[in-house]
């Protein structure tokens, strides 16, 4: 039974099912596993990966701060639209820096109310969360 | 207001929800391995074409809802399952549960979940848990894969039932009829009939990305990503695999540990010795799932990537293909008394 302390173990130990001597399953309680703790980490990594890439076009004027929020909450056009009842086709024309700024406030909230954020800190790509 | 009920943590999220709910009218029977197998959970496929979180689309286990569905099914239990489109109604239909003292199971979706740690927050909208009661605001909450019960205000459950994308969960609800009886012989007669639903689901599936042909499939695969998509990308997907299989709720090994205790207790009811056995391959196939996802740990920490490595990986795929083909033959072969 693996014991290496993972993301999930500091929250909750997981239930594994494993053999005991005489062969008979039985439940018993991990902190993780530092092969699955290591795959996490690599999804995490190209996730950050891509946020700072997303950052980077925002401030190069090449998308709008929904590029940055889509990346940052993992969404792409399908998800997103489905939260804020937009077509893709919208959000695609979103995601262009002269189309967002005229966006009205209405508008606005809806992307806001997806992401779980502020307009204002939308419009910044400002995040409060650790 | 609190239900009377008894949070049982879980491996898996819909296996722990069926039994739990269906613990009190069992009489304490249906134990989660019992759930899965009955439920028929375990599965192989790998979805060609489609993408998750930019990585392969490969599953270990049914499609969700199916095993609450089957388990009650076999068993003959009546279900009621509704899903919504207004949120108000949803919830509305939730007080009325709790109301009628029924715990309800919720299907939800984990990115938006407040206790859940933010490293296995992605967009993943099959998971289970169930209300059972409400105190001011806040719903108290048995997730079964968490230790202790915990709660959520009713903003947040409505957030998560109401989560979006991929097999949305529409606010769906479900719960058995609480007055059924579960008797010893109709626990059996599940038993025989979940195994013939995964013996089925695994052999005779058509296509060849799933069941134990799904396996070999992926390991065919997995040999043509390092030439495909570069080593980094193909060392990404190999731990999208590891995740899918070890990750919270798997029991580790793909759920391959759990269906072999499922064969253990189903040894019990059933009096067949041929499922001691077959549960020591599903034992073996869980061993050998893990070695490969080691190797695959190798491989997505930079300390092996040659081409060879990537045969080593595609091979032990279709040695376990072969290892749950031989073991779902043996269980289809069994003669049942």
């Amino acid at each position: 039974m693996p014991q290496d302390l993972g993301a999930l173990g500091k929250i909750t130990k997981e239930v594994c099912y494993a053999t005991d001597s005489s062969g008979k399953y039985v439940t018993e309680l991990s902190n993780g596993w530092k092969v699955k703790t290591d795959a996490l980490d690599v999804a995490w990594k190209e996730v950050e990966e891509r946020i700072a890439t997303a950052k980077q076009r925002v401030l190069n004027g090449e998308a709008s701060p929904l590029l940055f929020f889509m990346e940052y909450r993992l969404m792409d056009p399908g998800i997103l639209a489905d939260y804020t009842g937009y077509w893709k086709w919208q959000i695609k024309r979103h995601l262009k820096p002269e189309v967002f700024k005229r966006l009205s406030q209405r508008k606005l909230q809806k992307y806001a109310d997806a992401f779980n954020v502020k307009v204002e800190d939308l419009k910044t790509m400002t995040v409060h969360e650790a | 207001m609190k239900l009377d009920f008894e949070h049982r943590q879980s491996a898996h999220c819909e296996s722990g929800v069926t039994s739990s709910l269906l613990r009190k009218i069992s009489g304490n029977k249906i134990t989660e391995p019992l759930a899965f197998g009955i439920g028929a959970g375990l599965f192989f496929c790998h979805i060609p074409l489609i993408k998750i979180n930019n990585g392969p689309a490969i599953a270990f286990r049914t499609f969700p809802g199916l095993i609450f569905k089957r388990t009650c099914n076999a068993l003959g239990i009546p279900v009621v399952r509704k899903k919504f489109g207004s949120k108000t109604n949803a919830e509305a239909f939730l007080q009325r549960c709790l109301d009628e003292g029924k715990p309800a199971g919720c299907q939800v979706g984990v990115y938006y979940l407040s206790y859940f740690p933010k490293e296995y927050r992605f967009h993943f909208n099959a998971h289970n848990l169930i209300v059972y009661g409400k105190e001011d605001d806040n719903y108290l909450i048995s997730d079964p894969v968490m230790e202790t019960t915990t709660t959520l205000t009713s903003y947040e459950l409505e957030r998560v039932r109401f989560a979006k994308g991929a097999l949305a969960p529409k606010g769906q609800i479900y719960y058995p009829d609480t007055t059924a009886k579960i008797t010893d012989e109709q626990l059996r007669k599940a038993i025989i009939k979940g195994i013939k639903n995964n013996v089925n689901q695994m052999l005779r599936i058509p296509g060849n990305f799933a069941g134990v042909k799904g396996i070999k499939y992926t390991g065919e695969k997995i040999k043509k990503w390092r030439d495909k998509l570069g080593l980094q990308k193909a060392g990404s997907y190999l731990a999208q695999l590891v995740r899918m299989q070890e990750e919270i709720g798997t029991g580790g090994g793909g759920f391959r540990y759990i269906y072999a205790a499922f064969l253990q207790e189903a040894h019990v009811y059933t009096q067949q010795d041929e499922l001691l056995e077959i549960s020591n391959i599903f034992t073996q196939a869980g061993d050998l799932w893990r070695t490969a996802a080691v190797h695959a740990a190798g491989i997505y920490k930079g300390r092996l990537g040659s081409q060879e490595d990537f045969n080593q990986m595609g091979d032990y795929l279709a040695e376990i293909g072969e290892l749950e083909k031989a073991a779902f033959t043996q269980l289809k072969n069994i003669k049942w008394k």
